[in-house]
């Protein structure tokens, strides 16, 4: 089982490199989706990105904008797929 | 009646929604034909104004050639006015045919297939050749009908910043498993006047089995030593995968465009992409003009070569005068003034001297980053360029931005 935090920052720094605008203050619990970092284009290379990093396969039902909406929902769904 | 009081409030809604956020689009009534001296009625219903053009895409100064005009005319008399047919029930001519092997040649490519428009190529080509099994990594500032075109394709959608070549490298191994991957570029960036890095897409895409799809529309005809485009400008002529482009700016400015490329990948579209099927062909007369238009080029770089110097000599007025530009290499120089009424007042200024330009500003470019796009062209002579930077100048210095910073212009008018 990997270290929980460990993956929330590693998913975090992803999001940030990807999204975030240099002024952008992102954290675990920032929404991402609701607050307009990610849209549901962007959605599905970040499901692609978490899938092919922790080598798991999150159903498309399952991929929805309540659970990608921020870093701390995004690692829970992950864990559940580990 | 179903358009009813509730329906139309919906509309007068949004568009009171548009012209309060100062975002309404008005057209101005050109009387000339498309030139660099034109006749301008703005705004409406006010007297017409004579006004030396540097907004439009008539970069090798065609539209209103003369030579082209008469092969316009002579298509018009030997082919008639239109086919009322897509291209595969009757609305193929000998002279469809003979523009497609024309701008194969002239890209250095296997095969062309004509679309209405290179918005209607964008728009067919991913569909046709992609299915969900495969991925598109498009630069993330590639222009809206590239977008709109990726949408309506089932393949998986990611994007690189801006340029970016370490970040689509990390894209490329990140979709490695995928059947077909596409990278999708414009080959020179119409906002910003930028060109893409053709020689270090080219190699990624052949390091990662990549295929390389690149929008010449703001190229083909100029950029290049003999005008073909950044694949020639880069010395990757044939290396490209698919080029999709426009004959309604540099050749010509009429209408049209094409996807030019791979044999198998034309092959592909004629068979499955929608607006080729669904839409009416090019008319014989615009035919018969980018004819012409191919003719002239490869006959002489002359135009390209005026083109250059032109831009060359406006982008070295502009900067001595003390504006702020974007680097590049490009006809297109924009202006950067950062807040967008500031880039409104300028441009109405500019009118009012003689010279029509336009504003563009969110959403057309991102917030922050108003600007005035100035394009050049082969049209334009020396007086016409000196004549703009006189008005640029007297303009420049009513609101006091000329050898100020970036920073100095937003504390001043803001962003």
């Amino acid at each position: 089982m990997p270290d929980i935090n460990e993956m929330k920052e590693t998913i975090l720094k992803y999001v940030i490199n990807e999204y975030a605008e240099e002024d952008d203050d992102v954290n675990f619990d920032t929404p991402l989706i609701s607050g307009g970092l990610v849209d549901s284009f962007s959605m599905v290379s970040l499901k692609r990105f978490l899938e092919v990093k922790y080598k798991i396969s999150i159903p498309d039902e399952r991929a929805t904008p309540e659970a990608f909406n921020n870093v701390t929902k995004i690692t829970n769904l992950v864990l559940e797929f580990l | 009646m179903g358009y009813s009081e509730q329906t139309k409030k919906i509309y007068r809604d949004q568009l009171d929604a548009i012209a309060q956020a100062g975002l309404y689009k008005q057209e101005r009534f050109i009387h000339s034909p498309q030139a660099a001296d034109i006749e301008v009625e703005f705004p409406a219903g006010s007297e017409v104004k004579k006004v030396i053009n540097i907004c439009a895409n008539n970069y090798l100064g065609l539209s209103n050639h003369p030579a082209v005009i008469k092969a316009a005319h002579e298509g018009l008399d030997t082919r008639g006015y239109g086919m009322s047919s897509v291209r595969f029930i009757c609305g193929t001519q000998d002279i469809h045919r003979e523009l497609e092997a024309k701008m194969t040649e002239f890209l250095g490519t296997e095969d062309t297939i004509l679309f209405p428009s290179c918005m209607d190529a964008n728009a067919g080509v991913f569909e046709a050749i992609l299915t969900q099994d495969d991925v598109i990594i498009s630069d993330r500032l590639v222009h809206a009908s590239l977008v709109d075109g990726i949408r309506l394709c089932s393949a998986m959608h990611d994007t690189f910043k801006h340029s970016n070549m370490e970040h689509l490298e990390e894209k490329l191994q990140l979709h490695a498993d995928k059947r077909i991957k596409l990278v999708v570029n414009d080959g020179v960036y119409s906002m910003d006047g930028d060109m893409a890095k053709v020689d270090e897409l080219v190699a990624l895409c052949e390091k990662y089995d990549a295929m390389l799809l690149i929008d010449e529309s703001h190229s083909s005809g100029f950029i290049g030593k003999t005008g073909r485009g950044t694949h020639e400008h880069f010395g990757m002529m044939g290396k490209v995968d698919i080029i999709t482009t426009t004959f309604g700016k540099a050749l010509g400015g009429a209408s049209g465009g094409c996807v030019s490329g791979r044999k198998e990948v034309v092959a592909m579209c004629r068979q499955k992409a929608r607006p080729y099927l669904f839409s009416n062909t090019i008319a014989p007369v615009v035919v018969a003009g980018v004819l012409k238009v191919l003719d002239i080029l490869n006959e002489s770089t002359e135009r390209r070569d005026k083109l250059e110097r032109n831009a060359a000599y406006w982008r070295k007025g502009l900067t001595e005068a003390g504006f702020v530009l974007k680097e590049g290499d490009s006809p297109i120089v924009p202006v950067m003034l950062f807040n967008a009424k500031l880039a409104q007042d300028v441009s109405r200024d500019l009118f009012a001297e003689g010279v029509y330009a336009v504003g563009f500003f969110f959403p057309v470019v991102p917030n922050g980053q108003a600007r005035i796009r100035t394009q050049i062209s082969a049209g334009h002579e020396i007086h016409h360029l000196d004549k703009a930077l006189e008005a640029f100048r007297k303009v420049g210095k009513k609101y006091d931005i000329l050898g100020k910073t970036k920073q100095e212009i937003i504390d001043k008018y803001g962003q």
